[in-house]
């Protein structure tokens, strides 16, 4: 069964601005899924879509085969929602928050009271129980938000960027606890703009940008994908047969270019000498770099600068 | 998880009627001891000091005349300005997104937040009862008028609340209603007087103001005496109450000033 189904899904905002173009995605049952992308790129927007606090324009959202705008009620009870952005009321206090969040969907006291002692334990936040939330640290709040979203356990947990301006040694203790509860069933939805953390938690990834899915695919694949890389040779003389170049995969563009995919790190040399065996002679060579590859490159540097 | 959809619906509703309560009381300094020490003020000022230089009102010492107005003047602010900025706060702070993002539907979130306002208005309607039993002896001649009236006058204006805290976008905008339309319009509603005192033409404007009503109604459950008829009283509040609850509802279907 799909945990989320979203199809064609678009958003545009009351000033116009498009951002979500007709994007489609589904997430398995069980599923460790990330949607990566960098800064507006439309992640907050589809997680709002999906958990009703974005009204969409067009598409549909399904979670758990039950239908957003048929049946908001069942779908919104699948869902445990992490926001980007703290929304607690500072005033309440920690234990408070959790009880109270157990109600709003329905959750009789005598079962929301054991429940939530179980996560302020889990989260390290037992000793805060009765701090009124603003009273927290930043990691605190992140933990309070997790413990929030959990407590009438969901089906599924959608976390949005739940690891930004936290620190290692708590991202990597959230790390842990997600993959635990992954573990024991809970099907996860994760945005971040860190390939780092999607390589390290996800089995399963969509990359948006500019409102758009560019690839939606297994971890490894991905990770295979972006380990080549591509480049274009121009030719003196045209190429007309085949030749074979042990292994490399290469294409042609016209008769006079071809493109030649390397993993990265490989000597350029090799191919050279192939080629030159086989007597074609390269006037230029270039360096193709795909969206993907381009975005992949901005991930990195981003990642890079944040640790 | 087993319990059927309205044992569920029951609990988020007295969830969030157990915030908002907790709320008012949390913060008692600000919500029910002003109101307490203001009204006990009007019955010191207008009630004994210069009430003894009145007279009599409709038959009543000056005091016994004033009070059901000061109660009901309590009581139906308190009300608004409970929901008001409870839910101003909530969208403020964004802790408004736990309920859209909940299983709870709108007229729900509505029926919670109103529940709070008239549980608000009511305590400290209730102090301001038990505070004037300290300078004047209270008649209760329809004990079933009195509170039925004053518990729609206190839905009322927490519905006033909702819908003011939906457009508001900053906490003066909150404000801005008790201050220039709710505080004249009481002030002018017959608490002080019996508009029989007024030349006809103030008289029959004074017949706009629905808070007129809500004052004479209350009055006629404790002393017997009102300016109007009192079935008039309770067709216009039920009327008004029907009217801000579907505009409440429709706008929060909408997610006016919730959702983008
Ligand atoms: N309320 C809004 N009105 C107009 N544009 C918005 C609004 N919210 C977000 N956007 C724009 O939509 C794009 C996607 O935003 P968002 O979904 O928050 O990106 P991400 O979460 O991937 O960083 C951004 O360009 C952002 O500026
Ligand atoms: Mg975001």
């Amino acid at each position: 069964m799909k945990a989320l189904s979203i199809n064609n899904l678009s958003k545009t905002y009351g000033n116009g601005f498009k951002a979500l173009e007709q994007i489609s995605l589904d997430v398995e049952q069980g599923d460790f899924f990330a949607l990566l992308g960098p800064n507006g790129a439309g992640k907050s927007t589809t997680i709002g879509v999906v958990t009703s606090l974005i009204t969409k324009t067009s598409g549909t959202v399904n979670v758990f085969d039950t239908d957003l705008d048929e049946n908001a009620e069942l779908a919104k009870s699948y869902i445990g929602l992490v926001p980007q952005e703290f929304n607690f009321n500072g005033f309440e206090q920690v234990k408070h928050i959790l009880i109270t969040q157990a109600g709003y969907y329905g959750m009789p006291a005598s079962d929301a009271e054991p429940r939530a002692n179980e996560l302020l334990k889990q989260l390290g936040l037992w000793e805060k129980r009765h701090t009124p939330s603003r009273a927290l640290s930043g990691g605190m709040k992140r933990r309070l938000m997790i413990a929030r979203a959990l407590v009438h356990k969901p089906k599924l947990l959608i976390l949005d960027e739940p690891t930004a301006g936290v620190d290692i040694e708590l991202r990597r203790s959230m790390w842990t606890f997600l993959r635990r509860i992954n573990k024991e069933g809970t099907t996860i939805i994760l945005t971040t703009h860190y390939l780092e953390e999607a390589e390290n938690l996800c089995r399963n990834i969509a990359i948006i940008d500019k409102g758009e899915i560019v690839e939606n695919t297994d971890m490894k694949s991905l990770l295979n994908r972006l380990d080549k890389e591509t480049f274009v040779l121009d030719l003196k003389y045209p190429l007309l047969q085949t030749i074979e170049l042990y292994g490399l995969d290469y294409h042609h563009v016209d008769d006079t270019t071809i493109e030649v995919e390397l993993s990265r790190g490989d000597s350029l040399n090799s191919i050279f000498e192939l080629l030159s065996k086989h007597g074609v002679e390269v006037v230029s060579m270039k360096n193709k770099v795909n969206r993907l590859e381009e975005l992949f490159l901005n991930l990195v540097e981003t990642t890079e600068q944040a640790s | 998880m087993n319990q059927t959809r309205r044992q569920r619906h029951w609990i988020a509703f007295s969830t969030l009627v157990t915030r908002e309560i907790r709320r008012f009381f949390r913060i008692w300094p600000q919500t029910i001891l002003p109101p307490a020490i203001t009204m006990t003020l009007y019955f010191i000022i207008f009630g004994n000091l210069i009430g003894s230089r009145i007279g009599e009102m409709g038959g009543f010492s000056y005091m016994e005349y004033i009070v059901p107005g000061i109660i009901m003047m309590a009581v139906i602010n308190n009300a608004y300005s409970n929901v008001a900025s409870s839910f101003f706060s909530a969208k403020f702070q964004n802790h408004i997104e736990e309920l859209i993002v909940a299983p709870i539907p709108n007229y729900l979130i509505l029926a919670g937040y109103v529940a709070g306002g008239t549980a608000r208005g009511l305590c400290v309607g209730v102090i301001v009862t038990l505070v004037s039993l300290f300078f004047t002896h209270l008649p209760i001649e329809h004990i079933a008028i009195t509170i039925s009236m004053v518990i729609l006058s206190a839905i009322l204006f927490a519905l006033g609340g909702f819908i003011n805290a939906i457009y508001a976008r900053s906490f003066d905008e909150i404000s801005l209603v008790p201050t220039f339309i709710l505080t004249p319009l009481t002030y002018l509603g017959g608490v002080f007087y019996s508009i029989s005192l007024l030349p006809e033409f103030w008289q029959n404007v004074s017949l706009l103001n629905p808070i007129l009503y809500m004052v004479n109604a209350f009055r006629f459950g404790m002393l017997g005496v009102s300016d109007i008829p009192v079935v008039a009283a309770f067709s216009i509040i039920l009327l008004f109450i029907v009217l801000l609850t579907s505009f409440a509802l429709y706008l929060l279907n909408k997610g006016t000033g919730l959702r983008n």
